[in-house]
């Protein structure tokens, strides 16, 4: 049932250009698959390992920065990638030796303080980063022939990119060392004392972060072909950790959901509503009024006692209460 | 050898010392007992050997090894496990789950991020073999959230227990249990092989008299007396501190 689901859903994705109908709806969809890349990331570290970061995207900022300034300088976009992601593995190493010092609202605020380190780089170190105008490339790859100029192929290059993500996250946290991490974020004291070490499991869970995270800011600045400071900014880490909370952490499906709400809002419902980012708001009050957990858990623990509810007045035995078990 | 070997141990928290020029000798495959009024150091004293607190001045060995500056996950690699006094385990995940992060601790499997922890036929056979050990193998599929206290206290021993440690340290094993639960309990820690040391702090001096092989009393951060039950139960000292005579 489960592959079936997963069949489908591949196929609908496949036909998006298909089916939604114009390449503005296809380049919100690419949108999305970037948002959730880069959310799925962080839901590593957030949801599976406890660590909230403010300061994520700070190392989309590094690997997008990395692309453009390589291109810029003449290298091919085979050597800027691999640069970009070394760059950003570095960067996110730093970040962990330096926030894995401590947890909890320490972790949030090293981060925060890393993130806008990078944040002041890219706005202050002119003569590499062009400031507040940012950075502009002027063409996309073209593995084995093909051109991702065009909408379709590059949402479809996003696409195998966002899969190939989201398998890599559903394998390493269903992995004995996904168990480990999940141990950390809820008995580090345990873990310890079973023969666990606790630092480097986390260590190992940024890199993988800020991994996922540079390939995000990779994709980004193809989308856009810029980069400016903008994308380092706070209220860009802060949006994709909302992404991780309000989809649902530590789920798979979560962090998609999350970041479909929040690019949808941005980049549909603005056009429709002024205040779209009040609406934003509101959307996130209720969620944690409503569904505390998140979309996704809360959409089916929502399914679960309403199915239950509907078997009670059938006359069938289970009963809302049940269904909470 | 010495099983378990703790010379001129030295902690202090501000002006408090918790442990002073403290000496532990356990032999192997001794059963010693760690008695002492609230506040004597003995669970501080458990934190310094398993390597959650720095001591300040001292010595940790275990079977000659010298531990005082290894991290807490090398020592349960070199064999020391332990049970804290409030239960440390993982209330969400089942019981199974639970037993498979023990045995996980000290695989090298731990670090792979490639495979399926479902697909471990071997590691949960042998999660499984251990809980039924303990009488709780038809509670494996179960969160141990919804377990009692005294199967979850099983379940920690039991997670102990799979490492196959070469010293246990049991802080409180039977504290806040029912009769009944205190005879699962007794049953399990007496059912361990001679192989495993083990040292327990308990007050529960019914149960835990007829455990120990020796005695330490603790005092202020100090051991005072120690010896059989005989030599400790007759010594002055005791009923002075512990009993407060």
């Amino acid at each position: 049932m489960k592959r079936i689901a997963i069949g489908i859903a591949i196929l609908l994705l496949a036909a998006v250009p298909l089916w939604v109908g114009g390449s503005f709806y296809v380049n919100i969809v690419s949108q999305v698959l970037i948002a959730a890349i880069f959310a799925l990331g962080l839901d590593i570290l957030v949801g599976y390992g406890g660590l909230i970061s403010l300061g994520h995207a700070g190392l989309f900022g590094v690997a997008a920065y990395t692309v453009a300034v390589m291109l810029g300088a003449g290298f091919g976009h085979v050597a800027a990638i691999v640069a970009a992601i070394a760059l950003t593995l570095a960067a996110t190493a730093v970040f962990g030796v330096l926030a894995l010092r401590t947890t909890g609202i320490g972790f949030i605020m090293i981060t925060l303080a890393l993130g806008q380190l990078l944040w002041g780089l890219a706005y202050r170190w002119i003569d590499l980063t062009h400031g507040d105008n940012g950075l502009s490339g002027n063409s996309r790859p073209a593995p084995f022939g093909i051109s991702l100029d065009p909408t379709n192929h590059f949402y479809y290059a996003t696409l195998i990119v966002f899969l190939l993500v989201i398998a890599a996250v559903a394998l390493l946290t269903g992995s004995p060392f996904g168990a480990s991490l999940r141990g950390t974020r809820d008995q580090p004291r345990r873990m310890a004392a079973l023969g666990f070490d606790v630092w480097k499991i986390r260590f190992l869970a940024c890199l993988f972060s800020g991994f996922c995270s540079g390939i995000a800011g990779i994709l980004f600045f193809y989308y856009n072909e810029f980069i400016s400071p903008h994308a380092l900014a706070l209220s860009a880490s802060a949006e994709v950790l909302l992404m991780v909370i309000a989809g649902g952490s530590a789920t798979l499906l979560g962090p998609i959901a999350g970041a479909t709400l929040v690019v949808v809002m941005k980049s549909v419902m603005s056009a429709y509503i002024e205040r779209w980012n009040f609406t934003l708001g509101a959307i996130f009050v209720l969620i944690v009024l409503f569904m505390p957990e998140g979309l996704v858990p809360g959409s089916r623990r929502l399914s679960r006692w309403l199915w239950a509810t509907l078997k009670a007045l059938r006359g069938g035995t289970a009963t809302p209460a049940e269904s909470q078990r | 050898m010495t099983a378990l070997a703790v010379q001129r141990l030295e902690k202090s928290f501000g002006g408090l010392r918790v442990a002073r020029a403290l000496d532990l000798l356990v032999e192997p495959g001794e059963r010693r007992l760690i008695i002492g009024p609230n506040g004597a150091g003995k669970t501080t004293l458990f934190n310094l050997i398993a390597g959650e607190i720095e001591p300040d001045g001292g010595t940790v060995a275990l079977f000659g090894v010298d531990i005082t500056a290894l991290p807490v996950q090398r020592r349960a690699h070199l064999g020391l496990a332990r049970t804290y006094q409030i239960i440390t385990l993982f209330p969400k995940d089942t019981l199974l789950h639970n037993l498979l992060l023990s045995l996980l601790g000290l695989s090298r499997l731990r670090w792979n991020p490639l495979t399926r922890l479902k697909a471990q036929a071997a590691l949960e056979s042998e999660a499984r073999r251990r809980l039924a050990e303990i009488g709780l193998g038809h509670l494996a599929d179960r969160p141990l959230a919804q377990t009692s206290y005294g199967e979850r206290r099983r379940v920690e021993i039991a997670m102990a227990l799979a490492q196959k440690p070469r010293v246990l340290l049991l802080d409180e094993p039977f504290a806040g249990l029912s009769l009944d639960e205190r005879r699962d309990v007794q049953a399990l820690l007496t059912a361990v092989p001679r192989d495993v040391t083990m040292v327990m702090i308990e007050h529960d001096m019914d149960v835990a008299l007829d455990f120990a092989d020796r005695i330490s009393v603790m005092h202020l951060g100090e051991i005072v007396v120690e010896g059989t039950r005989a030599e400790v139960v007759a010594d002055s000292r005791t009923r002075e501190i512990y009993l407060g005579e």
